[in-house]
């Protein structure tokens, strides 16, 4: 890790400032990804701004919403009263996620900001266009076992690793930030970017901008909801597939339905016309199975990954029958 | 075990008052900022004195940080790239939390802050100021053992050990935070720390016998 300069600002703007002003600055909340990322030499500030003095950390309703403070940390929020009554599938795709130490440290803003990344982005002997652009991608003809069926360019095939995307793109969640240039609102599905020609820019937050917050608003998926998620072994992996299924249930009827997939994409990546299909639908095998089957349209894989054709309509359709329940 | 020393104190010291890995280090350091010096024009050096002299501070740049290690407060110097885990094991001679793959994947250095467990190696110790730590070291009570240690010996929770106090210092926040309800709970709240000897099943054993015992962890 090379040196660098800390500095722990009390007040937001000076934060913010900081890391605006200087080219090499950073932010740091949790640690978890950007310290790993330091010591094997992929990310290199020269500054750290750490935000933890930052009054960001409350889990509060408000008027349409349960507001998340940025600071809140995901095992907190996971275990949250407020969060388990009003938003359980948040909960559950928390705590599938990392190991109970990491849901410590790692924070709501830092999770939403860990890279998009595979094997090839941590092997600096090996080429990649997200940690150095135009080199290459190591991973196109290389072992792709992990990597993306949707979204991707022959520029980058990786995939977003975070669980708790999942659930807050199937549930519109908003992020909050607040930047030199004034404060904003991101939908959580134009947070994130596809590759394309760029993938060494994952996010479309602009330099020196910080989460403050995340708003995830009322909705009625309290009860049917799963968040699957296939692994190469039971726990602490990252998922070969997972699945965010929410329902809203009229005795044995789908009122409407939610459904989003992570370790398929580059980003979270959100079921939109499956959603559509399955609204009026009767909860049964048949209806989930060709919901799938409209999930899974467009899909490429490589050559390694060609089992996430099956894995993925598979999850999709076991998801939906744990969210739907005996009804 | 008989706790023989207090190993939260300082090693003895060389007769230059610092130990000698830590002297050898600053005459390596010392000697390098000389030698750049002598192989460097003398107009240059008094033309550059002031930015080197900068440039020195800022690279040995130190920051303060005040914290509690297994009640004892401390405070100390440290460059803002030390992790906690090298902070406890080369400054504070704590060498009871382990290094095992330092990326944050393994849980063998697992440690507390105020309470909560946390991998010290993804943590950055100026990040800790004002905090307070727990680590294997200061769990235990004088001569007496703390009911998971007993229990991990009872139930040979261990082969070669590496991982043993990561494993414990999670497994007692495994309790606390209630979390050890069944096997499978155990298991995967559990699942950050790696044991290679694979000693799984007699850790929850372990585990479960000091919930069940209802001792105070």
């Amino acid at each position: 890790m090379i040196q660098f300069q800390y500095v722990k600002p009390s007040k937001q703007k000076a934060a913010i400032d900081t890391v605006a002003k200087d080219e090499t600055a950073m932010f740091i909340a949790g640690g978890t990804n950007l310290v790993d990322l330091m010591k094997r030499g992929i990310v290199n500030p020269e500054k750290l701004v750490d935000i933890n003095k930052l009054p960001l950390r409350k889990i509060e309703k408000e008027d349409g919403h349960v507001r998340i403070g940025a600071l809140a940390l995901n095992g907190a929020v996971a275990e949250d009263k407020l969060i388990l009554e009003k938003h359980p599938l948040l909960s559950q795709a928390l705590n599938a996620g990392a190991s109970a130490q990491l849901r410590n440290m790692a924070t709501v803003g830092g999770n939403i900001m860990q890279r998009t990344r595979c094997n090839y982005f941590y092997d600096t002997a090996m080429p990649c266009n997200k940690r150095e652009p135009g080199s290459g991608c190591g991973a196109l003809e290389g072992y792709n076992r992990m990597h993306a069926i949707f979204g991707h360019s022959d520029k980058c095939i990786a995939v977003n690793p975070s669980d708790m995307n999942v659930a807050l793109i199937a549930l519109d969640a908003v992020v909050l930030v607040s930047g030199p240039k004034g404060d904003r609102k991101i939908p959580f599905a134009e947070f994130h970017r596809l590759p394309g020609d760029t993938p060494q820019i994952h996010t479309n937050l602009q330099k020196g901008e910080l989460i403050t917050s995340v708003d995830v608003p009322e909705h009625p998926y309290t009860k049917h909801v799963n968040y699957l998620k296939v692994r190469d072994r039971t726990s602490y992996a990252f998922a070969l597939v997972s699945v965010a299924a929410a329902l809203d249930m009229d005795g044995s009827n789908i009122k409407s339905a939610r459904l989003a997939m992570g370790g398929v994409a580059h980003k979270p990546w959100r079921l939109n016309e499956a959603e559509q299909f399955l609204a009026g639908k009767p909860a049964n095998e048949a209806t989930f199975r060709q919901a799938a089957e409209i999930a899974m349209r467009g899909a490429k894989a490589f050559e390694h990954n060609k089992f996430k054709l099956k894995l993925g309509p598979n999850t999709i359709v076991q998801a939906l029958k744990n969210a739907a329940g005996a009804v | 075990m008989a706790v023989e020393k207090d190993l939260t104190q300082p090693l003895p010291n060389g007769e230059d008052g610092k130990r000698p890995d830590e002297a050898r280090r600053n005459f390596l350091k010392q000697s390098s900022i000389l030698t750049a010096f002598a192989l460097t024009p003398g107009v240059a050096v008094k033309a550059a004195d002031l930015k080197f002299e900068e440039k020195v501070a800022a690279a040995f740049e130190k920051v303060n940080v005040t914290l509690e290690i297994n009640g004892k407060k401390r405070k100390l110097s440290v460059e803002p790239r030390t992790t906690l885990l090298d902070l406890l094991r080369e400054q504070m001679h704590l060498t009871g939390t382990k290094k095992g793959c330092d990326y944050g994947q393994c849980g063998a250095c697992t440690v507390h802050v105020d309470g909560q467990r946390v991998l010290s190696c993804l943590t950055l110790a100026p990040m800790v100021d004002g905090k307070e730590v727990t680590t294997i070291e200061g769990l235990a009570d004088g001569d007496k053992l703390h009911p998971m240690q007993e229990a991990f010996i009872k139930h040979d929770g261990f082969q070669c050990g590496y991982c043993t106090p990561g494993q414990i210092m999670s497994a007692v926040a495994c309790i606390r935070e209630g979390h050890a309800d069944s096997d499978d709970e155990i298991r995967e709240y559990m699942s950050g720390n790696i044991c290679r000897c694979g000693a799984y099943p007699n850790i929850v054993n372990a585990i479960k016998e000091v919930k069940n015992g209802g001792q105070r962890v």
